[in-house]
């Protein structure tokens, strides 16, 4: 019989734990039921739920313990904090996924963990509960597992066997801002691994094409996270070097994860610091246009503009300061043209660029189809007689759009003083 | 000038494609075309029942998918939104897909892009309902789930919960529409039951269900606690990504109901 109090005891200890990795992703890997086994995983993942704090839960994120050799200043779990340490076993873990993936609360297992003994030691044990999971179980759910740095090529090898992601967390974007916080970690540990995947997942494509039935390695590819706001980074740091990991090692995603203070040290943030979420929202947008929106990281991001702005998005920022780019017309612009105006997302994009064969189109049908006016009516100009004729100057563009619109963050930079606080 | 005329059809999705055969083939100057439980005579029309027959309405069916994949989703999905006059409108859609040489969507279009967003606010709930169905356990080892989603997504859907749940029987039930999709192990079969009571998921535990079953729920609920981070909470995102009127199915949100 399942011992429902002390699993769920430890299953409070260790999902708390795991909750700072931000990394929820169900996406990007196939893998069909064969001869009525357990799941599937389909390209497009599921969100199952939501926290209150918006974020999606798609995955039993947990850590197989929270116990750990190492002193990082950032983390939670390090050795010198004060906290419940738990662990569980490989069996608690499988059937854990397996009975909440049956009532179809989970896509699969999002596991991590502390890294006990040594790293070698405790990726055994992960790839152990992976194994398990497809082979005695037969689930062809979704499987994230954490790499351990410093862990064997063996290992990584076997992981990708069964996982359909890999990662290890990056953290500090800095190599500096690693020696200062977590002065025991070495960057060559946190990058092996990566390079190890990175090097599976070529083989492995380049194999399948000659033998069809060779065994998957990680499908859905790796991702890594960074803190952002802990080691007093600027933002061109954190994008040249996330553009740096995608390039070399063919991410599938970096996730910025904005540091929420949770011990006192005086190398971080005080514990009454906010968590800086608008400047996390920023950076995701940034990551959007050099991933979807054929922009190059130095145009948005460089020595004159080390930082992002706070109070407009980045593509308004990069329209303003290049306004000799623009109007833009709308039914004669090149697809690449069309992505950098402000107010237009790819999904306007395709629409415009498929409606536009049919007949000139004009205000009316670009706002139909979902186009921010707001922002977008000042860069270009369509099939209505009207548009903006005025020469406007990038500062009184941006006044206009600031005064036209109501943002989620805007009392977090609003300039106009508030009467009734302090 | 022939009379206009309205078609009733059986709501059936195979007796709107007939309906749409018989408007093609007999050229009709179409007024509107009914459900028969609908019944409204238009007052300058005549009317005409239309049997739902499987083999005009496959040639109806192929005949729009060789002009586009999209666009035969695109009906599919518009007509299970059970928009009042949503047959009217796909029968000028499809009329206006035919004439058309381009392979291109023309989204400058009214009912062009009204049926693409019509199609694609389906798709959204048959994806909210691949997330948001809860299973429960039945001691006579279902897996069963009850649902109420906006429109009627169960035959979008059960492609997905076969492919996913092929080793388990399961049974989803919509309460809205009273029937249900019944999964035995080697086929999907569409059911009705007489429910005496709807299992929304109560915090009192139901005979119906195993030992475990609230066990689990519990566990479930404790894991999705713990998922919070404190200094980060935004209960607008949060009602925005699961709306209100899911939750009295979430086993996760049965405290919150």
């Amino acid at each position: 019989m399942v011992n429902f109090e002390r699993i769920k005891e430890k299953l409070n200890i260790l999902a708390d734990a795991a909750k700072y990795d931000v990394s929820c992703a169900s996406s990007g890997s196939t893998r069909t039921n064969t001869n009525k086994g357990l799941g599937n995983s389909t390209r497009m993942g599921i969100c199952h739920s939501y926290t209150e704090d918006g974020r999606c839960v798609s995955l039993l994120k947990i850590l197989l313990t929270n116990h750990c050799i190492y002193d990082c200043a950032y983390c939670v779990s390090r050795r010198s904090n004060d906290i419940q340490r738990a662990g569980f076993k490989i069996q608690e873990v499988v059937d854990l996924t397996i009975n909440f993936y049956r009532r179809n609360y989970i896509e699969g297992l999002f596991l991590s963990s502390g890294i006990f003994r040594s790293p070698d030691h405790t990726m055994e044990r992960l790839v152990r509960v992976a194994k398990k999971l497809r082979e005695e179980e037969r689930f062809n759910g979704y499987i994230h597992l954490k790499s351990i740095p410093g862990c064997s090529d063996e290992l990584m090898y076997q992981a990708g066997l069964y996982a359909d992601r890999l990662s290890v967390n990056i953290e500090i974007p800095t190599i500096s801002g690693l020696k200062l916080l977590a002065p025991e970690k070495d960057h060559k540990d946190f990058v092996k691994p990566m390079q190890k995947v990175k090097n599976e997942i070529v083989r492995y494509k380049s194999e399948r094409k000659i033998i069809r039935n060779t065994p998957k390695y990680a499908p859905a590819g790796q991702s890594t996270q960074m803190i952002v706001g802990a080691s007093g980074e600027t933002d061109k740091d954190i994008m040249y070097s996330a553009t740096y990991y995608y390039k070399t090692y063919s991410m599938r995603r970096v996730y910025y994860s904005g540091y929420v203070p949770v011990l006192e040290d005086h190398r971080l943030p005080s514990l009454t610091a906010k968590v800086p979420m608008l400047r996390e929202n920023r950076l995701y947008q940034t990551d959007w246009l050099l991933r979807f929106y054929g922009f190059a990281v130095n145009e948005i991001l460089n020595e004159a503009h080390p930082n992002l702005d706070v109070d407009i998005d980045p593509k308004l920022s990069w329209a303003l300061r290049n306004l000799h780019c623009f109007p833009v017309n709308i039914n004669t612009a090149e697809k690449r043209m069309l992505a950098r105006v402000p107010g237009l997302g790819m999904q306007s994009v395709g629409k415009i660029l498929s409606a536009r064969r049919f007949r000139k189109l004009n205000w009316d049908h670009l706002k139909k189809i979902g186009v921010a006016l707001n922002r977008a009516k000042y860069f270009m100009v369509c099939g209505s007689s009207q548009w903006e004729r005025r020469d406007l100057e990038a500062e009184k563009i941006k006044g206009l759009i600031l005064q036209s619109s109501t943002g989620k963050f805007r009392n977090q930079y609003s300039q106009q003083l508030s009467l009734f606080t302090q | 000038m022939k009379n206009a005329t309205t078609l009733i059809y059986d709501g059936s999705f195979n007796g709107f494609l007939t309906a749409i055969y018989v408007a093609f083939e007999e050229k009709l100057n179409l007024a509107d075309i009914q459900k028969n439980s609908q019944g409204q005579n238009g007052l300058f029309s005549e009317t005409e029942t239309i049997f739902t027959h499987v083999e005009k309405a496959k040639r109806v069916w192929n005949g729009i998918r060789n002009k586009s994949y999209n666009a035969i989703s695109n009906v599919y999905f518009a007509f299970l939104s059970e928009t009042e006059g949503i047959e009217y409108m796909l029968y000028t859609y499809i009329k206006k897909l035919m004439a058309q040489k381009e392979k291109q969507v023309d989204f400058s279009d009214d009912t062009v892009l009204y049926i693409a967003q019509l199609a694609r606010k389906v798709g959204r709930e048959k994806h909210r309902m691949e997330a948001f169905v809860r299973f429960q356990l039945t001691k006579d080892n279902i897996y069963f789930a009850n649902i109420e989603p906006d429109f009627d997504v169960l035959p979008l859907i059960s492609k997905h919960f076969r492919n996913r749940y092929a080793d388990q029987q399961w049974l989803i039930y919509d309460v809205k529409r009273r029937y249900g999709i019944y999964y035995d192990g080697e086929g999907v079969e569409i059911v009705s039951l007489n429910l005496e009571e709807i299992h929304y998921n109560r915090i009192c535990k139901s005979k119906v269900f195993t030992e475990g079953e609230h066990d689990y729920q519990g566990l479930w609920n404790n894991y999705f606690k713990s998922t919070h981070i404190k200094s980060r909470i935004n209960r607008k995102l949060h009602t925005q990504h699961i709306p209100k009127r899911y939750w009295k199915y979430l086993s996760e949100k049965k405290e919150a109901v």
